[in-house]
C-alpha cells in the first residue's frame, strides 16, 4: 500500500513539474516584445509563471484530492486524527516561499538593473517644481545641484559614448500626448522613432497625472506635473505599437492614445524631414501672420495634420 | 443533529423566559449590545453590497463594448469611484467589524465589549457617513477613483469630492473607535482561565486587523484633511499649480491604504481558521504559526505601500526596497495557507456551505496571492500596473479571499446568530452560481491587462472586446447567485429548522450558550473544558454533547 502510493506521488510530482514548466514557457499571455528588455522582462514573468503554476497546481491539487477523498462518510460522528502541527513540515514551508520570494527579489533586481533603473545617471530629479509659475515668481527653491536620484527608468545615454541617444520631449495633457524633437524642432502627436538607437524620452505633464505605457516594451511611468520623469529603451524591432495613458486622467482617459512607429533610419529620417519642413513653413507663415502668437494659437491651424485636437491644444498654453 | 435539537428545547426554553428576548426594534436603535451592533454592521456592510455590486453591473454593461455608449464616460468613472469607495469602506471593512463585534465577546467569554456605547457610537457613524456618500450621486459625484490622486482630484468636482472626503473621515474614525474595542476587549476581558495562546484565532486575527487600523488610519485621515484644504482653501500641498507635491499624497493615501488591504482580509484569515477546523474535525494545524502569522502579515503590511508606486514619483533604490518587504509577506501568507490545506487534509469533511465556501476562499485566495507575488517583482509590476491585471487581482484576493470568507462566516455562525439552520441546498447553489461568476468575471482579466488593456476606462480598444465580453457574463452570473442568497437567509429566517446551541459541535466559546445567545451572553460563567481546536481529543462528540448539556441543565436547574 505505501510503495504504490509514494509512486503515484512521485508521479504526480513530476507530472506537476512537467506541466510548470511547460505552461510557463507557453502561457502566450504577453504581447510582442518589441525591445530587448521586453525580452528579459518576459524571461522574468515565465519564471515567475512557472513557479504559480506549480504551487497552484500543488495547492489546488490537496484541495480537490481532500474534498473528494477526505468526506465524512454518512453518520460518522467522530473525529478526525489530533494533529496540531508538525515542526519539521512547518519548517519546510516557511523556506520554501522563503527560498522562492529571495530568488525572485534577486533575479527581478538584475532584470531592473539592468533596464537601467538604477542608474542614477539618467537624469536628476529636480524635485517638485511650479507646473505654473504665477505672477512669474518661483515660489519653490529648486534643488539646483539636481543632485536627487532620476524618478524613471532606463539606462543612462551617457554611460554608453559611442551612441547618440534620440531625445524627445513627452508632453502630457488630458487626452493627448505631445512628442517634440529637440534636435529638429518637429511636434508631433504621434511618436516616430528610428530602429536600434536608444530613445530618451523626458517627460512632463501639463495638468494632472498622466502614465506613459508602452505594453510591447513593458515599461511605464508617470507622467507628473512639476517634475520631470525619464524612459530610456531602445525599440528592436520595425512596427506600429500602442502608445496608452495608464493613470486616471479624467473623463476621457481611455481614449487617450496613440501609436509608436518604430521605422528603419531611412523612414524615420523621412518622415522627420517631412514634418522638419511643414514645421518650417508653419513657423515663417506664423511668425508673419502673428508675430506676438502663443503656443496654442500657432500650432491651432495644424492641429489636424498633428494628430492633436483644438482642446488639447489649447492646454498647451503656458 | 434531531435527538440534540430535543434535548436543548428544556434547556434553552426556561433561558430565555427568565432573559427578556431582543424585540425586532432593537435593531433600529442604539444599542449597546454587541450582538445586536453586530447584527447592525452586517445588514448595513450588506445593503451597500447590493449597491456596490449594482454600480459594478452597470460598469460591466458599459464595458460590453468597446465604445461608450451605454453610460457617458464621466458617469462611469463616477460609478468607479463610488464602487471602489462602497465596497472597500461600507462592505468588507464593516463586515469585517460585523463578525468581530458579534463573537469577540462570546468567544472570549465576556458579557460585552469593553466600550458598548463607543462600540455603538461606532456603528452609527456607517450609516450617516454612507449616505452622505451616496448623496454626492445628487450633486456630481466623485470621479477622481477610491484613490483620489491629487491633482486629478481638484480638477474633476468639488462638491462630489469634498464629499467623498467628509464620508471617508466620518467612515475611518468609525473603524477606528471599533478598532480600539476591539484590542481592548481582547486583550483585558479575556474569561480569567483563557490565555493569550488559548484565545481563538479569530481574536489574533482581529488583534492584529485592530492594529493596523490604529496605526494607519490617522495617516489617511490626515491627507484627506489637507486634500480638502487644497480643494476648498486654495492651499498647495499636493497641488503642483502651486508648488505642491502630488506624491506626497500618494504616499500618505497608501500607508494607510495598502495596509487597509490586510484590515479587509486578515478578520477573514481568523474566521477561515476557525471554520476549517470545525467541519474537518481536525485540530488547526500550527496554532501559533498561524496566531504569529497574523501579527508578521500586519507588521509587514506597515512597510510596504510603495509597491503601489512603482510607476511613480518613486526613485530606484526606494522601488527595490519595497519589492523585498512586498517579497517577504509571501512567507507568512504561504504559511497560513499551507497551514489550512493541512488542516483539512485527513479530516473528516462536511462538505456544507459553510465549509465549500472556505475552500472556494483557499482556492480563490490563492490566485490572488500568486499573483500579489508576481506584482512585487519591480520589472513586471511596471507592466502592469494600473491594467486589468491588477483589476483581476485585487478582485481575486478581496472577492475571492474575503467575500468568500465573509460567505463562509455567514453560512457558519447562522445559527448561532438567528437560532435558525440555512437552507443547505440553496447555499449550495449559491456556492457554486458565486464560484463559477467570480471565476468567469475575473480570470480573463489577468490576460487582458498583460495584453495591454488599461483600468478605469470607458472605451477601449475593439481588440480586447471578446475577453470583455466573458468577463461582463461571468458578472451577470455573479449578480445573479445573489438571488438564492438572499431567498436562503429571509427563508431559513422564518422557516429554517430551529438551530441547537451547538449545530456544528464546535469547541469555541460561542457555542456553547443558547442560539441565539441570550442577552447577557451566557447564563452562568462558560466553562473552559477544551481548546478551541481540540477535535479528536476533548471532542465534542455525540456523547460529550450529552455530557455538557447534561452539565449545563444542571446548572440550570440550580439557577432556577
Amino acid at each position: 500500500m505505501n510503495i504504490p502510493s509514494s509512486i503515484l506521488t512521485l508521479i504526480a510530482g513530476v507530472a506537476m513539474t512537467l506541466i510548470s514548466l511547460w505552461y510557463g514557457q507557453n502561457h502566450g499571455l504577453m504581447p510582442t516584445a518589441a525591445s530587448s528588455d521586453a525580452g528579459d522582462v518576459d524571461e522574468l514573468f515565465n519564471f515567475m509563471m512557472t513557479i504559480a503554476t506549480g504551487l497552484f497546481l500543488l495547492v489546488e491539487g490537496v484541495l480537490v484530492y481532500s474534498v473528494i477523498k477526505f468526506r465524512r462518510k454518512k453518520g460518522d460522528t467522530t473525529d478526525g486524527p489530533p494533529l496540531e502541527g508538525n515542526v519539521p513540515l512547518e519548517i519546510v514551508w516557511t523556506a520554501i516561499p522563503t527560498v522562492i520570494v529571495f530568488i525572485l527579489s534577486i533575479y527581478s533586481f538584475e532584470i531592473y538593473n539592468r533596464m537601467g533603473g538604477l542608474d542614477p545617471m539618467t537624469a536628476g530629479d529636480p524635485g517638485p517644481q511650479m507646473a505654473h509659475s504665477h505672477n512669474g515668481a518661483a515660489l519653490v527653491a529648486l534643488d539646483t545641484n539636481r543632485q536627487n536620484i532620476a524618478l524613471g527608468l532606463g539606462v543612462s545615454p551617457d554611460s554608453n559614448q559611442d551612441v547618440n541617444p534620440l531625445e524627445i520631449k513627452v508632453n502630457g495633457i488630458q487626452y493627448a500626448w505631445v512628442f517634440t524633437y529637440p534636435e529638429t524642432g518637429v511636434i508631433s502627436g504621434e511618436i516616430h522613432v528610428p530602429v536600434n538607437r536608444p530613445v530618451a524620452l523626458n517627460m512632463t505633464a501639463g495638468d494632472v497625472i498622466h502614465a506613459f505605457w508602452l505594453p510591447e516594451f513593458r515599461i511605464k511611468q508617470d507622467v507628473i506635473p512639476g517634475r520631470e520623469t525619464n524612459l530610456v529603451f531602445t525599440p528592436n524591432k520595425v512596427g506600429q505599437y500602442p502608445v496608452v495613458c495608464a493613470e486616471l486622467c479624467g473623463a476621457y482617459h481611455g481614449g487617450m492614445k496613440t501609436q509608436l512607429y518604430v521605422e528603419s533610419e531611412e523612414d524615420y529620417q523621412k518622415w522627420i524631414q517631412e514634418n522638419t519642413f511643414a514645421m518650417k513653413d508653419n513657423s515663417s507663415e506664423s511668425v508673419a501672420m502673428s508675430p506676438v502668437d502663443s503656443e496654442a494659437k500657432f500650432l491651432a491651424p495644424y492641429a489636424n495634420d498633428l494628430g492633436v485636437d483644438a482642446a488639447a491644444l489649447a492646454q498647451l498654453k503656458p | 443533529m434531531s435527538t440534540t435539537l430535543e434535548r436543548n428545547a428544556p434547556i434553552t426554553s426556561p433561558g430565555q423566559n427568565e432573559h427578556p428576548q431582543r424585540k425586532w426594534q432593537d435593531y433600529f436603535g442604539f444599542s449597546t449590545d454587541h450582538k445586536v451592533i453586530g447584527i447592525q454592521y452586517l445588514v448595513t456592510a450588506f445593503f451597500f453590497y447590493f449597491v456596490g455590486g449594482a454600480l459594478a453591473e452597470v460598469m460591466r454593461t458599459e464595458l460590453s463594448t468597446p465604445d461608450p455608449d451605454f453610460v457617458q464616460p464621466e458617469f462611469y468613472n463616477q460609478l468607479l469611484t463610488m464602487h471602489g469607495t462602497i465596497m472597500l469602506f461600507l462592505w468588507i471593512i464593516p463586515a469585517g467589524a460585523a463578525f468581530a463585534n458579534y463573537l469577540i465577546p462570546l468567544m472570549i467569554g465576556a458579557e460585552d465589549m469593553a466600550f458598548p456605547r463607543l462600540n455603538a457610537v461606532a456603528f452609527w457613524m456607517i450609516p450617516p457617513g454612507g449616505l452622505l456618500l451616496m448623496s454626492s450621486f445628487f450633486n456630481g459625484a466623485p470621479q477622481a477613483g477610491w484613490t483620489s490622486y491629487p491633482p486629478l482630484s481638484l480638477v474633476s468636482g468639488k462638491s462630489g469630492e469634498e464629499i467623498w472626503i467628509l464620508s471617508i473621515l466620518i467612515l475611518g474614525t468609525s473603524s477606528m473607535l471599533g478598532a480600539i474595542n476591539f484590542v481592548t476587549t481582547i486583550l483585558l476581558m479575556r474569561m480569567p482561565d483563557m490565555d493569550i495562546h488559548s484565545m481563538p484565532l479569530f481574536c489574533w486575527s482581529m488583534l492584529a486587523t485592530s492594529g493596523l487600523i490604529l496605526i494607519g488610519t490617522p495617516v489617511l485621515g490626515a491627507a484627506l484633511v489637507l486634500l480638502s484644504f487644497d480643494l476648498i482653501a486654495g492651499t498647495a500641498f499636493f497641488n503642483p499649480a502651486g508648488g505642491g507635491d502630488p506624491i506626497v499624497y500618494q504616499h500618505m493615501f497608501w500607508f494607510y491604504s495598502h495596509p487597509a488591504v490586510y484590515i479587509m482580509i486578515l478578520p477573514f484569515f481568523g474566521a477561515i481558521s476557525e471554520i476549517l477546523p470545525v467541519h474537518a474535525r481536525k485540530p488547526i494545524f500550527g496554532y501559533r504559526a498561524i496566531a504569529y502569522s497574523s501579527l508578521a502579515i500586519s507588521f509587514l503590511g506597515l512597510i510596504v505601500w510603495a509597491h503601489h508606486m512603482f510607476s511613480s514619483g518613486t526613485p530606484g533604490w526606494l522601488r527595490m526596497f519595497f519589492m523585498a518587504t512586498t517579497m517577504i509577506i509571501a512567507v507568512p501568507t504561504g504559511i497560513k495557507v499551507f497551514s489550512w490545506c493541512a488542516t483539512i487534509w485527513g479530516g473528516k469533511l462536511s462538505l456544507n456551505s459553510a465549509f465549500i465556501f472556505a475552500v472556494g476562499f483557499l482556492s480563490s485566495f490563492l490566485i490572488g496571492g500568486l499573483s500579489g507575488v508576481m506584482l512585487a517583482s519591480v520589472p513586471f509590476d511596471i507592466h502592469v500596473h494600473d491594467t486589468y491585471f491588477i483589476v483581476a487581482h485585487f478582485h481575486y484576493v478581496l472577492f475571492g479571499g474575503s467575500v468568500f470568507g465573509l460567505f463562509a462566516a455567514v453560512y457558519h455562525w447562522f445559527p448561532k446568530m438567528t437560532g435558525r439552520m440555512v437552507n443547505e441546498t440553496l447555499g449550495q447553489i449559491h456556492f457554486v452560481m458565486t464560484f463559477v461568476g467570480f471565476n468567469i468575471t475575473f480570470l480573463p482579466m489577468h490576460q487582458l491587462g498583460l495584453q495591454g488593456m488599461n483600468r478605469r476606462i470607458a472605451l477601449y480598444d475593439p481588440q480586447f472586446q471578446t475577453l470583455n465580453m466573458v468577463c461582463t457574463i461571468g458578472s451577470y452570473i455573479l449578480a445573479l447567485s445573489t438571488f438564492p442568497f438572499i431567498i436562503n437567509v429571509i427563508w431559513s429566517l422564518y422557516k429554517g429548522k430551529k438551530a441547537a446551541r451547538n449545530p456544528w459541535r464546535a469547541l469555541t466559546l460561542e457555542w456553547q450558550t443558547a442560539s441565539p445567545p441570550i442577552i447577557e451572553n451566557f447564563e452562568e460563567e462558560p466553562v473552559l473544558w477544551a481548546g478551541p481546536y481540540d477535535y479528536g481529543v476533548d471532542t465534542e462528540s455525540i456523547d460529550g454533547d450529552e455530557d455538557v448539556e447534561d452539565m449545563l441543565a444542571a446548572v440550570t436547574a440550580e439557577g432556577n
